[in-house]
């Protein structure tokens, strides 16, 4: 019997194979953790199991900051602190100047919520410049397909390689 | 298995590709050699960067006296030419953003290299800009951040300073835009390098990306919220740009319709830009098969409708002029058709109104050598339209004592050709060491729209009719 391994990994060539692959293997009880694409694939998130991302409840958050911190800025810059008279329009109260003040808002309110959904993108999925990838075949950034399984201490490791390559791998690593 | 598609949709990817040969064909420019047409227009490109920034350090060495502005006419080529450029950038967010939400499939062979101009197009706009100022040293003052001399601030009731916050975010927002949607494609390459080198630069350009479920589900939802925010981004930023026109009191400037018409011309003047720059680039790095007549004919359908929309938005503001009964607002349409600058005003007029109304023919919208003709055309007339708003609104003031002719001095001609330096050298270094088109975000249409797929479901249908 095999020595039982910590991952082992099928390769496929086409995403309508893998998808039924990853929706059978798990059906069977096989821990299907992750799958390494070269482009998404419609679908995988439920087979996978994924919950939803919270990337744009992030997005929206930093979105009402930029809102506040802005209108916090305007009000602090242009009404309390310095008032101006322009052209015999005062700035007096932050109610009166509002629609003056619309422009700097939206444009800081996007500005927040894009960057600030950006670095939690970055953060999250751990990638950064200078990370090294994990690569398992090369191929899965071209035209292959890539599922990683994670191969549990009571299982029969052999029985599993046999699984993913019956459900249409075309090679089993690893 | 095919995704079942209508088969009136398009075929977008021609050549009977697999996927495999997506991969090459997008790889080949960055993993070959340059050809003699590249260096050629790199050479031409730099030495035109070079009189940029010859003619960009005698302006500030020596000042705006170098320019030919009069007292009269404040603004003319260097506004002009701000316009004219950051209007083109639009196109590449109309492209990827509001594409995108439309779910128009046939943006993803464009998307990558017109996002890319967009970035360009928004750096030389930013150089006129500052160019302008007439001490650039202290650009700076334009942010709000209390000052050493006072407690004073940038007033936020003035559209000049909504516009550094529309600029600004608009151009970090695109670049990060771009950028996240890279990562993927830098991977690609990365996992075929054959060097050493090139292993360490796109290992380093891909952040690491490997493309796991996880990361693809963050990727697509932060790819539509992105787009989401960048639609309205860059409608707002065209609009705030006409507004440092639209709410001074110069008579043809002090209008309302001046915001749509201007994000309509920016969208016209970038398509433009566009089909210039595709239409040497799928010949020069043979992207034929992915940047197709269909497309070539989905973006002049965009360039006539928009011209129609710019063509209204000029007799409007004639109308309108006569209808409000104002004589200074008629005067300064007059003086724009028959005046001494009616050359500028028809030179725009028949760039922008009236030849793009052969793109109704379908014949000429798939004709290339006629596009890029077109193409040409249309940029020539949009920066002719945004003379004419600056400079012929402001030559002929309220006293006639003070009115006056406007002429370009070499520097300002300089700055102009030069500025063309300044997009095209990084442009092309782009072509060169970028992939050219998202070909993660294309193969995602590669089971339903490659022309093997087409064809073998228009022949299942036939089998279906025949078997009954």
């Amino acid at each position: 019997m095999d020595s039982p391994k910590r991952f082992v990994y099928g390769i496929y060539n086409d995403e309508h194979t893998l998808l039924h692959a990853v929706e059978h293997l798990r059906h069977e009880g096989i821990d299907v953790k992750d799958v390494v694409s070269p482009y998404p694939i419609h679908g995988m998130d439920d087979a996978l199991g994924l919950i939803p991302t919270r990337i744009s409840i992030a997005s929206f958050m930093f979105g009402i900051t930029g809102t506040s911190l802005a209108l916090l800025m305007l009000w602090y810059m242009n009404i309390h602190d310095w008032p101006m008279d322009i052209g015999g329009k005062p700035s007096f109260a932050l109610f009166k100047n509002i629609p003056d003040f619309i422009p700097v808002t939206f444009e800081s309110t996007v500005l927040l919520a894009a960057h600030g959904m950006v670095i939690t993108f970055l953060l999250r999925c751990k990638i950064l410049p200078g990370v090294e990838p994990e690569v398992i075949d090369p191929r899965s950034t071209d035209d292959h397909f890539v599922m990683k399984v994670r191969v549990w201490e009571d299982e029969n490791e052999s029985n599993v390689r046999a699984m993913i390559s019956k459900s249409g791998a075309i090679e089993v690593k690893g | 298995m095919s995704i079942v598609e209508s088969d009136l949709r398009p075929v977008l990817i021609t050549g009977d590709k697999t996927m495999h040969q997506i991969t090459e064909d997008i790889c080949r420019p960055i993993e070959g050699k340059a050809n003699k047409y590249w260096w050629m227009a790199f050479i031409v490109a730099s030495a035109a960067l070079t009189w940029w920034v010859i003619c960009l350090s005698y302006t500030i060495g020596v000042g705006l006296g170098t320019w030919g502005e009069n007292k009269t006419v404040g603004w003319a080529w260097d506004i002009t030419n701000f316009v004219w450029w950051v209007g083109i950038g639009h196109a590449g967010t109309l492209i990827s953003a509001i594409l995108l939400l439309f779910r128009q499939k046939w943006r993803l062979s464009i998307n990558r290299s017109a996002e890319a101009m967009t970035i360009f197009a928004v750096i030389c706009a930013a150089s006129f800009i500052v160019s302008h100022m007439g001490r650039p040293w202290v650009a700076y003052w334009s942010f709000p951040f209390a000052n050493q001399f006072g407690s004073l601030w940038v007033n936020f009731n003035s559209p000049l300073i909504w516009d550094v916050f529309a600029i600004s975010t608009y151009f970090t927002v695109s670049l990060v835009f771009w950028y996240s949607g890279l990562l993927p494609d830098f991977a690609v390459v990365r996992d075929r390098a054959k060097t050493k080198s090139m292993k360490f630069w796109y290992t380093l350009l891909s952040f690491g990306w490997s493309g796991t479920a996880k990361n693809w589900q963050r990727f697509e939802e932060m790819s539509l919220v992105l787009a989401g925010l960048s639609a309205p981004l860059v409608l707002s930023v065209h609009s705030v740009v006409s507004m440092d026109f639209a709410t001074s009191i110069v008579p043809g400037w002090h209008t309302t319709i001046f915001p749509p018409y201007f994000v309509a011309g920016a969208i016209f003047s970038g398509f433009a830009m566009v089909q210039t720059l595709l239409i040497i680039t799928r010949k020069v790095l043979g992207m034929e098969d992915y940047i197709t007549l269909y497309h070539i004919d989905m973006m002049n359908r965009i360039i006539v409708l928009t011209g129609s929309i710019v063509g209204i938005a000029y007799m409007s503001e004639f109308f309108i002029a006569w209808y409000s009964g104002v004589e200074y607002e008629s005067y300064a349409f007059i003086n724009r058709a028959t005046g001494p600058y009616w050359w500028a005003y028809w030179s725009m007029m028949t760039c922008n109104v009236i030849s793009p109304q052969l793109f109704w023919s379908q014949k000429l919208r798939r004709n290339v050598t006629f596009t890029f003709f077109m193409s040409i055309i249309v940029n020539i007339g949009m920066w002719f339209e945004r003379f004419v708003i600056i400079v012929t609104s402001l030559h002929r003031d309220y006293v006639p004592s003070s009115w006056v002719m406007y002429h370009p001095t070499w520097v300002e001609m300089g700055l102009f050709i030069g500025s063309l330096g300044l997009f095209f050298v990084p442009f092309l270094l782009f072509t060169r060491f970028f992939p050219v088109i998202a070909m993660s975000e294309l193969k995602t249409i590669f089971h339903s729209s490659t022309s093997q797929v087409k064809r073998q479901q228009k022949e299942d249908k036939k089998g279906e009719l025949i078997n009954g």
